[in-house]
């Protein structure tokens, strides 16, 4: 059995490990309920964006734009959205495993990390880094987004990649979150997106485009590839925020649990010592006599 | 629906960040790639990309507010712009637009090689749509 010294110490620092993780706990809540907001703000937005965007490829007919027929690069770049820090239970590894289990070939990949966890961990697998974009995803701004998306869109005209991924967690809600590997470019084909979606609102005519519909999906599309970036950095955060949240509570629980036992074995072990004393004093005395 | 009387259509702009309005309008205008536009009820169905610009929509009240870059989808009955940059009057900081404006022109007097001229001329479209409205 343990002394009751070295139980007292166990005590106490599990007491401190469990005083961090509670904190923590609650700073995560916070910061859980501002950046479920902002997702929440821009979800009509990204949604919106998805659609039009879809419906303006389904009607549209064969077109002969890069940004759908795809350049021949066999190169695929790889936007990777992860935590800057650890403590979040799976959500920086479910992406990492999402990226490193899909059937892209490490070969042909680029990874773009948005975040240091996910930046050490690719490397760690071999893959081949690109520029570090870890400080983007501390305060998501639409303009860092817009950076990005114009930097990888020069890229893909220029032949330097062929495909453009997205790798993210989707925010379901506050305790459900799945990490998402997502198709930006070239963008595929819709398919049955002019089922029950577009009927109720369904133009009467069809859609007309000014300019014409190539140009307008030149200028649209880097629109979209951006909006779908930033959606994509809003739901990670948020999601970042849920899953470091539940870990802590988790942890917290746990060190409450672990104070329980090791209380009760430490007041074991102090009477189990008093009654040794007692015993030793009384044998003692009578030994005297 | 083309038998109602009433020639107000639901006008929707939403940003990233936000539902910027969301209301009732007679008409709505702005700028786009193609030129300036004003836009009624029943107006036949476009998606148009814009250029910075001044946005107006008339309703109970005359609202305006400096577009500056998006794509706005027009239905018979809906318009809905989704707009990248958009300010209320209030949101704007004069000084900086009218530094902003002043940059610009002078890049584009200068006709310097080096200077991205296409940059500079949207630079200068947004300016004087901040500056036009706030007067």
């Amino acid at each position: 059995m343990a002394s009751m010294r070295d139980i007292k110490r166990r005590r106490s620092s599990i007491q401190s490990t469990g005083q961090i993780t509670k904190a923590m706990k609650l700073v995560s809540t916070v910061k859980l309920q501002r950046t479920k907001q902002a997702a929440l703000n821009s979800k009509s937005y990204f949604d919106y964006m998805y659609r039009t965007v879809n419906s303006m490829l389904a009607k549209s007919g064969e077109i002969n734009h890069p940004y759908v027929k795809g350049n021949g690069s066999a190169k695929k770049a790889v936007v990777m959205i992860t935590g800057n820090r650890g403590l979040a239970g799976g959500y920086n590894s479910n992406v990492v495993k999402l990226v490193t289990r899909s059937d892209l070939g490490k070969d042909d990949v680029i990874i773009y990390p948005m975040g240091k966890k996910g930046k050490e961990a690719m490397s760690r697998h071999g893959y081949v880094v690109a520029d570090d974009l870890s400080s983007m995803i501390d305060a998501p701004e639409y303009v860092d987004a817009m950076r990005l998306g114009s930097m990888l869109l020069n890229a893909y005209k220029a032949g330097e990649i062929g495909e453009i991924y997205l790798a993210y967690t989707n925010f379901k809600n506050t305790v459900v979150h799945e990490p998402k590997l997502m198709k930006l470019l070239p963008m595929d084909k819709p398919e049955g997106i002019e089922g029950p979606v577009d009927e109720s609102s369904a133009p009467e005519a069809p859609m007309n485009f000014e300019p014409e519909e190539e140009e307008a999906l030149d200028l649209i599309i880097p629109k979209y590839v951006t909006s779908i970036i930033y959606g994509g950095m809003i739901e990670s955060v948020a999601s970042e925020n849920g899953a470091r949240m539940q870990a802590m509570d988790n942890a917290t629980t746990n060190a409450e649990e672990m104070i329980d036992k090791l209380t009760l074995q430490y007041n074991r072990a102090r009477q189990s010592s008093i009654t040794q004393e007692l015993t030793e004093i009384i044998a003692g005395s009578q030994a005297q006599n | 629906m083309a038998q109602d009387t009433n020639n107000e259509f639901e006008v929707r702009i939403i940003t990233p960040d936000r539902t910027f309005f969301k209301g009732n309008a007679t008409m709505v205008e702005f700028n786009t790639t193609e030129g300036e536009i004003g836009i009624y009820k029943h107006h036949i169905p476009m998606t148009v990309i814009i250029k910075p610009g001044v946005l107006t929509i008339t309703g109970a009240e005359v609202k305006k507010a400096a577009l500056h870059s998006g794509f706005a989808e027009i239905l018979g009955d809906s318009v809905t712009i989704l707009a990248e940059v958009i300010e209320w009057p209030d949101e704007i900081d004069e000084m900086r637009a009218m530094a902003a404006k002043e940059r610009a022109e002078r890049y584009l007097a200068e006709k310097d090689p080096k200077t991205d001229m296409a940059r500079a001329e949207t630079a200068l479209l947004r300016a004087s749509a901040r500056i036009s409205v706030i007067k």
